[in-house]
């Protein structure tokens, strides 16, 4: 075991636990976007770094481990102005409309993103995708660049929302080594015009995708959404409060993988997997996921 | 790995020119995913392999190289475009001259020579007839700015890197296909100042007996004869530190890997010079090769590595040849090899090529790369000495701070320190570039002026007064005329709130256009950041459009750039974004942007 104080207070966790598993057994919540709990610690957005004794640069609390004496601080004016700069440079770049989460944290960090600037008009339909490592158009500063840009919509499952991507990383691992093995997308480009891509930026039908949609599961600011939840927005139909959730079991096959069934007015719109269930770790496959039309009554 | 490929197919020589450096073979349908990591280092050098013969990465090409090393192809396009030199549009130019427009070059007229280009030559990017030109951050050829750089696909390629250019001369270039051959260097000190540079413009860095002659291999001979520790030890009583930037004891380096259990060992020579205004390491690696070599392979027998690589940036062709060829002559005489010199050692030295990437001179970035990943750096810890390259434990050393090492070991450390004061020990290289009348390399004791510096390039070639210098790079920051009696110590600099960084020492007079310089430095960070982790990938953004609004006569919020500076400085992942600022900052905190106050 391992002993460290946090916030001025002593806390014992087990050897490799994080900074962040660490604090929340003293009941101190740690904002993130990267991080998932199925998933290896990116360690990208920021939005979770604390002050660490001794250190000459804030940590990631979501990857950083415990070490025995740290005496760390998740509330200073070094890790308040860096969450709320975080904040307000996401804000000011990405569409963070359907992240819920952010919300109070931006309230409570006083994050203000229009001290940025007017934000720039959005990119053309693969414009971001034409962008090239070590060339960009030069500035006048008038204007706050964003990754704004049209949806990608070339599947009959889901919709690619790009401006609203953080680039947390999460789809890439979802896909590939941590969970589907299918490796369908990585992230190109660099720097700014970095970008969640298949390779050369062609449709999903034509990429390694098989639709599982873990994905979508993972995506914290729902850049990548089920087409029926993206309708459900674009009508304004989408309210979760109104929404159900059961548990049951997939029936497909003899795997048996946990479903948590989201139900509005008597339709699925949209299926996940906990992502402490012991089979699933929180990923599905094709099936599991959109395969739900035959609940639904006849004809609908 | 059961992956789906690309179906396109390779021309003729596309396929020649992958197999040539990965091999003929079967593609396998799927390998165990040990040995698909270990195909995947061999990304790079298959997609040089295109780049360099086609000028160009196609789909066919690109699905080849997937197909041979199990790429997944969507992380292959992640890779390929990465990199600044990897081409993959049909409208970029094959043969094309890179016209660095960085900081040195700006203060000799890049700018000017750009906008000329953009009427003999057609627009920056864009091909005729496969013909054309782009612009390009720091070459390191600083010392002969305005530089560009000349690329012909081919079999073999032609790469040239020169200076002294103008547009006229870019133009002939890019239709002839050839460039000049840059001529010797010499020193711009008196012999007996040199020690480190010695053997520059006096020695032959293509004659191995020449470099014997004037007692190369000693180091290496007294360190097989001392063993690793005792090397270990010397290298710690001389006090030498990294030159890389970060100044991190080299002897703690190696230690913390010689002593790893797990095995193999792993020595990285960082020769990814990259930093705005550094030239330091380019001018060691074309002129005096041998003794580049010779530091990588103490270093890489003191901390029990059997096969050290230099990772050349992909600008300095003249470099990764002359290492080359030393290597390979070493290997011949025996220095390199299964059996160095008869003791029974195990030892050699290979190069790997960049492609285009400031970031990947970021030590962990840099080992990404190696293992044919975009060049993101790594979150620490885990640190190089415990989990580097391939996961192995990994020293990774810059090229100055090698090429010490066979003087510690034949000097010994004492006197070798002694040139230096303490704390700062050793002499040390700096780039010496704009307004002088005689830019080049310097070597000084550490604890020598600013000014004195400065004097060794004999003024401004106006004859204006200097206003500033900018210290350390890019990543470093300005120092004012006031300042330049400033020690270059480390601790004296840090007092001012300098750094040596890099060495960099670019001169500017009261004609030099300091918020022009900003907007370039700003720029090149946007450019370069990896864009992995938010600070970095969107405060380098609005960092340039402060600079821009600062510049143009806007409003731009002091407090914003202080929490700019704050979020970059305090939650980047790497020194990139932790440094992205500095110039920025120590310009304004100076009055040194805006009207010239």
């Amino acid at each position: 075991m391992i002993e460290l104080e946090i916030d001025g207070q002593k806390v014992t966790v087990p050897e490799g636990t994080t900074l962040m598993e660490a604090a929340a057994t003293l009941g101190i919540s740690t904002p993130t976007l990267c991080w998932a709990p199925n998933l290896d610690p990116a360690t990208a957005c920021r939005v979770c770094v604390v002050e660490v004794e001794g250190s000459r640069v804030l940590v990631p609390a979501c990857g950083r481990k415990a070490e025995a004496g740290m005496v760390v601080r998740t509330n200073s004016d070094r890790v308040r102005t860096s969450r709320k700069m975080v904040l307000e440079l996401l804000g000011s770049s990405v569409d963070l409309s359907a992240a819920e989460q952010v919300k109070p944290w931006m309230a409570s960090l006083g994050a203000d993103p229009s001290r940025m600037g007017p934000a720039a008009p959005p990119s053309a339909a693969g414009e971001r995708d034409a962008a090239r490592a070590g060339h960009h158009h030069a500035t006048d500063g008038a204007t706050a660049a964003t990754v704004c840009q049209p949806i990608k919509v070339d599947n009959e499952l889901y919709v690619r929302d790009y401006g609203k991507c953080i680039l947390c990383y999460k789809c890439v691992d979802a896909c590939g080594e941590q969970a589907q093995a299918s490796f369908a997308i990585a992230v190109a480009g660099r720097g700014f015009d970095a970008r969640i891509s298949t390779e050369l930026d062609k449709p999903l039908t034509d990429s390694a995708c098989v639709y599982c949609g873990n994905c979508i599961g993972v995506c914290p600011t729902g850049a990548l959404q089920p087409v029926t939840e993206h309708e459900l927005r674009q009508e304004g139909a989408w309210e979760p409060e109104r929404q159900t959730q059961t548990d049951t079991i997939c029936p497909y096959c003899g795997v048996g993988c946990t479903l948590t069934l989201h139900v509005q007015d008597d339709r699925i719109v949209k299926v996940t997997s906990p992502h402490d269930a012991s089979v699933t770790g929180g990923h599905l496959c094709i099936k599991g996921r959109f395969g739900t039309r035959f609940v639904a009554p006849r004809g609908s | 790995m059961d992956l789906r490929h690309l179906d396109t197919e390779p021309s003729r020589e596309e396929r020649e020119a992958v197999d040539a450096v990965i091999g003929e073979g079967e593609t396998l349908a799927t390998v165990p995913l040990r040995e698909a990591r270990r195909l995947r280092a061999h990304l790079l050098p298959a997609l040089h392999a295109l780049q360099d013969r086609v000028g160009r990465i196609t789909e066919g090409g690109l699905g080849y190289v997937c197909r041979r090393l199990h790429v997944p192809p969507a992380e292959a396009w992640g890779v390929v475009t990465f990199y600044a030199l990897f081409n993959v549009d049909e409208e970029r130019p094959t043969t094309v001259a890179h016209v660095c427009d960085d900081v040195a070059c700006r203060l000799a007229g890049a700018e000017r020579i750009c906008g000329e280009l953009a009427g003999t030559l057609g627009p920056e990017g864009k091909a005729v007839k496969g013909r054309g030109w782009m612009r390009s951050p720091c070459l390191g050829l600083c010392d002969q700015a305005p530089a560009a750089l000349l690329v012909v696909p081919g079999a073999p390629p032609t790469e040239v890197l020169w200076g002294g250019v103008d547009a006229p001369s870019v133009a002939e270039a890019v239709r002839s296909g050839t460039a000049p051959e840059r001529g010797g260097v010499q020193p711009l000190q008196p012999r007996e100042a040199l020690h480190l540079l010695r053997r520059v413009g006096q020695v032959d860095p293509t004659d191995i007996d020449a470099w014997r002659r004037s007692g190369g291999g000693a180091g290496l001979r007294r360190a097989l004869e001392l063993g690793p520790a005792e090397v270990i030890a010397l290298v710690g009583r001389s006090g030498l530190v990294g030159r890389g930037g970060a100044a991190f004891p080299t002897a703690r380096k190696w230690e913390a890997v010689a002593r790893q259990p797990a095995r193999p060992h792993h020595l990285v020579c960082n020769a990814d010079e990259s930093e705005p205004g550094t030239f330091k390491d380019r001018v060691l690696m074309e002129q005096d090769p041998y003794t580049v070599v010779e530091g990588v392979a103490i270093a890489a027998f003191a901390v029990g590595s059997e096969l050290a690589r230099i990772y050349v940036r992909d600008e300095y062709p003249l470099a990764r040849q002359r290492l080359q060829h030393a290597i390979d002559t070493l290997r011949q005489r025996g220095w390199l090899g299964d059996d160095v010199l008869g003791r029974g050692v195990k030892l050699d030295v290979e190069l790997v090529r960049g492609a285009g990437a400031y970031i990947c001179g970021e030590e962990t970035a840099l080992l990404n790369s190696m293992e044919g990943l975009r060049g993101e750096p790594r979150q620490k810890p885990p640190f190089p000495s415990d989990s580097g390259l391939f996961g192995q434990p990994t020293a990774i050393n810059n090229v100055e701070t090698l090429a010490n090492v066979p003087l510690i070991l034949t000097e010994g450390p004492e006197a070798w320190a002694a040139r230096g004061v303490p704390g700062s020990a050793g002499t040390r290289l700096f780039c010496l570039a704009g307004h002088v009348r005689r830019p080049g390399v310097v070597e000084v004791g550490m604890g020598t002026t600013l000014r004195e510096v400065i004097a060794l390039g004999g003024g401004t070639p106006s004859g204006r007064p200097v206003r500033a210098v900018l210290l350390g790079g890019a990543a470093g920051g300005f120092v004012t005329a006031d300042q330049l009696d400033v020690p270059l110590t480390f601790e004296d600099t840090r007092r001012i709130g300098a750094t040596m960084g890099s060495g960099v020492v670019l001169v500017l007079d009261d004609s030099a256009d300091i918020a022009d310089l900003l907007r370039r430095i700003t720029a090149f960070f946007r450019d370069e950041s990896c864009g992995q982790c938010v600070p970095c990938r969107v405060g380098t953004v609005r960092m340039e459009e402060w600079v821009a609004r600062r510049s143009s006569g806007g409003s731009a919020d002091p407090a914003l750039l202080d929490d700019l500076g704050a979020v970059l400085r305090d939650a980047s992942i790497c020194g990139l974004g932790q440094t992205a600022a500095s110039a920025v900052q120590s310009a304004v905190r100076l009055g040194l942007l805006g009207g010239g106050r």
